[in-house]
């Protein structure tokens, strides 16, 4: 006789998110993603640049208008998505934990990232009065510059962080009014999926956010190289890797910003210069008297 | 057979024998086309075709001399950097900007589109629409693209939309007749094919979905609605009937499933801008983009293409 059946758990599909909706990989690809034991945790979407390109579409379409809600607007989503990183926190812990992170260490982190979040939103209304001057010029000319985003950023998150390093790289490009296409940790994807749920939760207009997950060595070139894209962050490129990065990236004079051997977790590893990273500095000649 | 051919040609025919149209067989056939896997190389070539078959399209209330200047420019020189690309098969416009562009495309082989007939609504007197679609002539464009009056056909008055199709054909004179059936305000797959059969009838050079004003403008299922009427036409009457979808289409892969739509229904003589165009503005930039990606392997800009 069978015994009192078990229930069956219902597994997650862990899919991309493009243009605020969450699509399978449009190539059908999917890796497994193991712990330690060599367990299959989760099935992931294996990228591929046809994903890429339509997010980009999608990233382009919407920064206009994310740059042009009010600062106020922008700190206040920003306000809302660690809000409802904080109410998910308990499953941000078990994925980080699922991927080899240690309990303490993963509560750590995903605290760590939500106070992150509103720090960057906090700096919404302000980081443009830091950044921006009057400055001295010997005509008779009111001079000035001030910061605009500079548009779509790619972003290839750090590999070594489930959740910490990837919201430390997205927060103070959407602050600025940029939109951006991220590739998640090749090694802990997880929590960028859930990550990408939250997101979509908050008020953040889809677009502004994409997030894909897959390799590393299939998608690097696509990020540096697309045309429509105007900046490319990396973390953890090796030396061979950060010069084929500049290489591609110099046929539309993508801004290339490395971030390397940042320890995210660090109070260090934020500051406004991160914001300042993908922005453009307009300045202005505007004729006074006579 | 050949003379009740010739006959049947200026006769409204019996609409009420028109097929049905199966319209779950169409979604499944429009699925199909969506399938087919295309290799680089004819990749490349169906682009190139499809640049050829564009009627670069500007058709708003602010259209100003120097928008329809530009539009013409834009015509000619599509993308100078990249050699050997085909120009498009023509500008389509106001009747009152037909006199401009033909400046504008002196001594090139690019036609010249206008609408007329009281476009977009066709709300206006048989009159009025004669005049418009002679001063359209005169001014020197070699394409009418009229709408037929939605609500007489609507209201099942075929004769008199079947008749004035007959006489804005006759006022074209030597211009070729687009006939726009706006099936977005049809309704359903039978009144397409039904329009289609009426316009083809009443000596339509080409049958075109819609104004673009209208939602929904192009789909694909009314297109193969439309080809299978051009076909069964021909079989009937031994005419060739050119077929133009328009709105809606501005993407590049899109443009490649009409190719194929049009290649499997109506075969390799239709594949020509004499015989297939797209209605489109901004659809020619994206198939530029897309050749660009082609030949360089990256992913393109809308920054680095003029502007349409």
């Amino acid at each position: 006789m069978a015994a009192k059946s078990k229930r069956v758990p219902v597994a997650k599909t862990y899919k991309i998110y493009i243009d605020g909706k969450f699509p399978r990989t449009e190539s059908g690809r999917y890796f497994a993603l193991e712990d330690k034991k060599g367990a299959v945790i989760a099935n992931v979407c294996r990228g591929s640049r046809k994903d890429f390109r339509n997010a980009v579409v999608a990233a382009r379409k919407a920064q206009p208008g994310w740059a042009k809600a009010s600062a106020y607007l922008r700190g206040q989503i920003l306000y809302r998505i660690a809000e409802m990183l904080e109410g998910r926190r308990e499953q941000f812990v078990a994925e980080l934990r699922a991927q080899g992170v240690a309990n303490r260490a993963a509560e750590k982190e995903v605290d760590t990232s939500i106070d992150r979040l509103i720090y960057f939103a906090g700096w919404a209304d302000k980081y443009q009065q830091i950044f921006s001057a009057v400055n001295p010029v010997s005509s008779s000319h009111f001079n000035f510059s001030v910061l605009e985003p500079t548009g779509v950023v790619s972003v290839l998150a750090p590999d070594d962080s489930g959740l910490i390093g990837l919201v430390s790289n997205i927060a103070p490009a959407i602050v600025g009014g940029n939109s951006c296409v991220v590739l998640a940790s090749e090694s802990m994807p997880l929590c960028a999926v859930s990550f990408a749920e939250v997101l979509h939760a908050s008020d953040v207009p889809g677009g502004v956010v994409n997030i894909l997950t897959g390799f590393r060595s299939e998608l690097t070139e696509q990020f540096a190289s697309h045309m429509d894209v105007n900046a490319v962050v990396y973390c953890d490129a090796d030396k061979k890797t950060a010069a084929a990065i500049q290489v591609a990236a110099a046929d539309n004079i993508k801004r290339v910003i490395s971030r390397v051997r940042i320890r995210w977790p660090d109070a260090s590893a934020q500051h406004p210069y991160l914001i300042r990273d993908t922005q453009e500095v307009k300045t202005t000649w505007h004729p006074i008297g006579v | 057979m050949a003379v009740s051919a010739v006959n049947a040609m200026h006769r409204l025919p019996d609409l009420s024998r028109v097929p049905v149209v199966d319209e779950v067989g169409v979604n499944e056939r429009v699925a199909r086309f969506q399938t087919r896997s295309i290799k680089s190389a004819s990749k490349i070539e169906a682009l190139k075709l499809i640049l050829s078959m564009i009627d670069l399209t500007t058709l708003e209330g602010q259209d100003t001399p120097g928008k329809v200047r530009q539009l013409c420019q834009k015509a000619i020189h599509l993308h100078d950097s990249m050699p050997g690309l085909p120009h498009v098969a023509a500008v389509c416009v106001y009747p009152t900007m037909v006199g401009i562009a033909r400046e504008a495309l002196q001594g090139r082989d690019i036609n010249i589109a206008s609408v007329a007939t009281g476009f977009p609504s066709g709300q206006a007197p048989l009159s009025v629409k004669l005049e418009e679609t002679r001063l359209a002539v005169e001014s020197g464009a070699n394409e009418i693209d009229m709408v037929i009056s939605r609500g007489a056909f609507l209201a099942g008055n075929y004769q008199l939309v079947f008749d004035e199709i007959m006489a804005i054909k006759e006022a074209c004179g030597d211009a070729h007749l687009k006939v726009i059936l706006e099936t977005g305000e049809l309704g359903t797959l039978d009144r397409v094919r039904r329009a289609s059969v009426l316009a083809m009838h009443a000596g339509a050079d080409f049958i075109k979905t819609s104004t673009g004003k209208i939602q929904p403008a192009a789909t694909m299922q009314v297109t193969l609605v439309m080809l299978q009427a051009i076909r069964d036409y021909f079989y009937e009457t031994g005419r060739m009937v050119g077929m133009k979808p328009a709105g809606g289409i501005s993407q590049s892969k899109l443009a490649v499933h009409y190719l194929v739509m049009l290649r499997e229904t109506l075969g390799n003589a239709w594949m020509t801008p004499e015989w297939f165009r797209f209605g489109a503005s901004s659809l020619a930039n994206d198939v530029l983009m897309q050749l660009q990606k082609q030949a360089t392997g990256v992913y393109q800009s809308a920054d680095y293409f003029s502007k349409d």
